[in-house]
């Protein structure tokens, strides 16, 4: 992800506007609004499932049809790869930590930005939490990395 | 007739709010995903934001790591940011706000900081992207914080916290 390909003079439009349709099809969802989620976790109303397949399988068309009909993304040329990311204990860790934040919460980052496009201004509290978050383990990490024995590359 | 009828219930007992606005939105999301991933090759999560931007304003090696897509991350945030607000103008008429206490949202919000850091991914970066790639990582994770997330929400439910 080197800075180089966000050159092309489309790149940026394309971004936001993938971002658009992203962000609008979680408020239509109503995973923008944490009682939905909640409401799932709680066994009231199991539409969430629809939305997250109902994504993943989208994606999973592209990820699956692109890099065999295309010679390299269209903007950019970059190859066309799958999200692929190393199995290791961090992704328990990670999870359960998450788990338990979604569960109390029933917000997510995504969700948590559309949640502001709807006006709901209290998701602030969640968004000033998530950036604490993600700071107080970022500065933990870091120091870990560059006092510990070896740095380890894992995101 | 009556298996059609218990089915009927079945459906009404699981999707009280039917699944058009879930699927819809579900494809929708995907769409996004897929539209950025087709013109760039970029797999986009919503949760490296957190960490990207934190590089613009901390020297911090783990946010440094994430300069190079900080700027288009702020353009992918800001584009979901605006496309729920075109939701809340055209389709929802007023603003919504949760009746969920500040402290779940802030407290559920650090920890959701911290773990989709650690566990490499969140809903969208495992869930909508990983499970598409058909990530064995990203499924033990959506497992997890799946698992974890019902735990929680029904202990809480269980204890009397609402909303």
């Amino acid at each position: 992800m080197s800075a180089d390909h966000e050159a092309h003079p489309l790149f940026m439009p394309l971004v936001f506007i993938g971002g658009l349709i992203f962000g609008f099809g979680l408020a239509f969802s109503h995973m923008a609004r944490p009682e939905v989620v909640l409401a799932f976790l709680q066994f009231a109303d199991f539409g969430l499932l629809f939305v997250m397949f109902g994504a993943a399988i989208v994606t999973g068309l592209g990820f699956f049809l692109a890099p065999r009909l295309l010679d390299g993304a269209l903007l950019t040329g970059d190859s066309l790869g799958r999200r692929l990311k190393s199995l290791d204990r961090n992704v328990l860790y990670g999870g359960t930590i998450f788990g338990v934040g979604w569960g109390l919460s029933g917000i997510c980052p995504g969700a948590a930005y559309a949640s502001l496009g709807i006006g709901n201004f209290p998701i602030l509290w969640g968004i000033a939490g998530m950036f604490a978050g993600a700071y107080l383990q970022g500065v933990w990490r870091s120091r870990r990395a560059s006092t510990g024995p070896t740095a380890t590359g894992a995101d | 007739m009556f298996t059609e009828l218990i089915a009927a219930s079945l459906v009404e007992t699981l999707f009280p709010n039917g699944i058009y606005r879930y699927a819809v939105g579900g494809l929708l999301v995907g769409l996004g995903a897929a539209v950025i991933y087709l013109g760039t090759g970029i797999a986009a999560g919503a949760s490296t934001f957190l960490e990207s931007t934190l590089s613009y304003v901390s020297g911090q090696s783990r946010f440094q790591r994430y300069r190079p897509s900080r700027d288009w991350r702020v353009v992918f945030t800001l584009g979901i940011v605006l496309g729920a607000a075109v939701y809340g103008v055209f389709w929802q008429g007023a603003t919504w706000t949760t009746e969920v206490q500040p402290w779940r949202l802030l407290v559920g919000g650090l920890l959701v900081g911290v773990g989709t850091r650690i566990g490499k991914g969140c809903t969208s970066g495992h869930g909508v992207c990983g499970v598409g790639s058909a990530s064995r990582t990203s499924f033990v994770g959506v497992a997890t914080f799946l698992l974890v997330a019902i735990g929680t929400a029904q202990l809480v439910m269980a204890v009397g916290v609402v909303p």
